[in-house]
């Protein structure tokens, strides 16, 4: 039986999830897009009505009116709305995917702890889009050899950084940083974002160092990020390896790396190009793995384990 | 006493490039004295990259910003301490820092075209009625038309002055007199340049920025930093004081730094100079930060690191893309069939 869904602020974020969902969700039925503007005025809830899908207008009065049909409710509004309105989805039962930097609940990268924290939580945040390309990464590299310090470097086009992205930008940073750390399993970190004007605007893509015992089987950890990218690309199909890890010592660097090296892996990622353009990989990355997790709650409600229930399947 | 121009030295700051970001705080310490008893009037510190900079991918440094900071601070008694900040690379924390640590202006640098990146950093020292100033980077990349735009943004946003950066060294003056000058009619707060040397023309640059109408204009002792260096100090005071301009360091003061201070930390490898990388450098409008980092990349993957900048010129790269050297060159060596990038020793 698919989930009943929802979908909180139809902004670019939103719509370009509207049309994932319609296009490939398996186990999620979109019932409505909700904003906070008259239809007239909201290029994403026309695009709601035009694609068949019913809309709301009153943002958290249309989610109470309308709680009665959904579950789960994708939040694509901003941290600050996602903080107001998570205690009264929590009231009315519903389960959420946050998209915004509010992070109440716990960060979720589908392929990483999507199993353990969708069980466990019924509020999950999807930490940010150069998370969810280098987290998976990270992890590949420690469940091989332990990684002291994780650092990534996300680059995107101007063009796909949004207004919110420009104003807060230490957000990013700072919240991709503790993903890392926290889900990737890195004893220290360090993010940094840089956007790029060039055009035709480039693909998403993203370096992530991995700073590993000298002892490291390298090779293991090749396989252990092939096999991580294709579980990734199982959820985001324009996800890809770009360099294969390759290993830089005390001889490639201008600083002391003691009984250290460093584990350099890139990634690109293109969006589908349902709505946003297909170089927007950063937006893409983010209604993907959010469609992922809503997928894998619709999967444990179907194996009987109540959302945010103790499970321990 | 007043001066026509106010001089920036980045010894500390952008010559950390050049020694890959290693001087240690003993050595900021006896610079920043020897300049401040030199008279200079802003001494700058910080990552070449600035606060936050260090990381795998711009080099760690041999300090903490905390520890530099500690270093420098009380031997600084007349110049204006600054330091520098990359957002996305570094955050409100470490102005934070510098702020309490006694930093008395903050840079905040910016792709020439990005500048509402800064918004929230401005505020914050605005907040604080801290001295800020806005750095365009890669300023040759824009038309005079879209600095201004951003410039305008930055001033807008609470920046007492905003530089043209040719953060490339890739400027001839006639693109430098452009952007200053179209800056220094429209803008309400200060204009400043900054040149590098890669074409050979940070003095000359620096001049025509001056004419133009630049307030404020930096450089390095011994012309240290990224790429072939910046606009080197000791002879920009010696050229504006024959050109007329009045300007407070002590021109002696200012040679002996260089010369008795600085030049002993250095060796042949650390020491800017045009050659053929540099001038790549220039030619192609590459960061000049990327000069170093490029070669170390050329050598392991047996490269030409010319091969490399200019392929980094036709992709359009910005400051804080030194990850894309590794990323050409493995591919590059790919294509040549030669060492292959799984190479791993």
């Amino acid at each position: 039986m698919p989930l009943d869904a929802a979908i909180v602020g139809p902004g670019n974020i939103g719509t370009d999830l509207m049309y994932k969902i319609l296009d490939r969700g398996e186990q999620i039925d979109l019932k409505r897009m909700i904003g906070i503007f008259p239809v007239e005025e909201s290029p994403g809830l026309q695009a709601a009505v035009e694609a068949g899908v019913d809309v709301g207008t009153e943002g958290l009065d249309s989610v109470r009116k309308y709680a009665d049909e959904f579950d789960i409710v994708f939040e694509a509004t901003s941290a600050k709305v996602h903080l107001a309105n998570a205690p009264v989805y929590e009231e009315l039962g519903l389960f959420a995917i946050d998209l915004t930097p509010a992070a109440v609940g716990p960060y979720c990268v589908p392929v990483v702890n999507g199993d353990a924290v969708l069980d466990a939580a019924d509020n999950v945040n999807m930490v940010t889009c150069g998370g969810q390309a280098t987290i998976p990464i990270v992890h590949a590299v420690d469940r091989i050899a332990p990684v002291e310090y994780a650092e990534i470097v996300a680059t995107i086009a101007s063009k796909s950084a949004g207004p919110g992205t420009r104003q807060n930008i230490d957000e990013f940073t700072q919240t991709t940083a503790a993903g890392l750390r926290e889900v990737g399993g890195a004893d220290r970190s360090k993010a940094i974002i840089v956007l790029n004007p060039a055009e035709p605007p480039i693909m998403m893509r993203n370096t992530i160092y991995t700073q590993v015992p000298d002892t490291a089987d390298i090779d293991a950890v090749r396989d252990s990020v092939a096999d991580v990218e294709a579980q990734v690309q199982a959820y985001v199909p324009g996800y890809r390896v770009t360099l294969d890890p390759i290993v830089k010592d005390q001889s490639d660097v201008g600083f002391d790396l003691g009984d250290t090296v460093i584990v350099t892996t890139m990634i690109e990622v293109e969006g589908e190009g349902q709505y946003l353009e297909p170089y927007a990989g950063n937006l893409d990355i983010m209604t993907s793995a959010a469609l992922a997790a809503g997928e894998r709650v619709a999967e444990g409600l179907a194996a009987g384990v109540p959302a945010g229930g103790a499970s321990d399947d | 006493m007043t001066s026509d121009v106010r001089l920036v030295d980045m010894t500390l700051r952008d010559g950390m490039h050049a020694v890959d970001h290693q001087f240690t705080p003993d050595q900021m310490r006896e610079v920043a004295g020897a300049l401040d008893e030199a008279g200079m009037d802003v001494i700058e510190m910080s990552h070449g990259d600035g606060m936050g900079g260090s990381s795998i991918n711009y080099g760690f440094a041999a300090a903490s910003t905390a520890d530099y900071l500690e270093a420098v601070t009380d031997v600084i008694s007349n110049a204006k301490l600054s330091v520098l900040l990359l957002p996305g690379i570094g955050t409100v924390e470490q102005l934070e820092l510098a702020v309490e640590q006694g930093a008395d202006v903050c840079r905040i640098a910016t792709h020439v075209t990005e500048a509402d990146v800064s918004q929230e950093h401005f505020e914050y020292l605005e907040a604080l009625g801290l001295e800020a100033t806005g750095l365009l980077m890669l300023s040759h990349m824009a038309p005079p038309e879209t600095v201004l735009e951003q410039a305008k943004l930055m001033e807008s946003y609470g920046a007492d002055y905003v530089y043209v950066m040719d953060s490339a060294g890739a400027m001839l003056p006639q693109d430098v007199r452009d952007r200053v000058e179209l800056l220094a009619e429209e803008l309400d707060c200060g204009v400043g340049f900054h040149a590098h040397n890669n074409l050979g023309l940070g003095i000359g640059n620096t001049l025509a920025g001056i004419e133009a109408g630049a307030e404020t204009v930096d450089g390095c002792l011994r012309g240290l930093g990224a790429g072939a260096g910046n606009a080197q100090m000791e002879v920009l005071v010696g050229v504006l004081q024959k050109a007329g301009y009045e300007v407070s360091p002590d021109f002696f003061g200012v040679m002996d730094a260089a010369e008795d201070i600085l030049l002993p930390m250095l060796t042949p490898e650390t020491m800017p100079e045009v050659d053929n990388d540099t001038l790549l450098l220039g030619y192609a409008g590459v960061y000049s930060s990327f000069l170093r980092h490029t070669r170390r990349v050329a050598k392991r993957f047996d490269l030409d690191p010319r091969d490399i900048l200019v392929e980094l010129g036709e992709m359009g790269v910005v400051g804080g893309q030194e990850d894309m050297i590794t990323d050409v060159a493995a591919h590059m060596a790919e294509r040549a069939g030669g060492r292959p990038a799984e190479a791993d020793d």
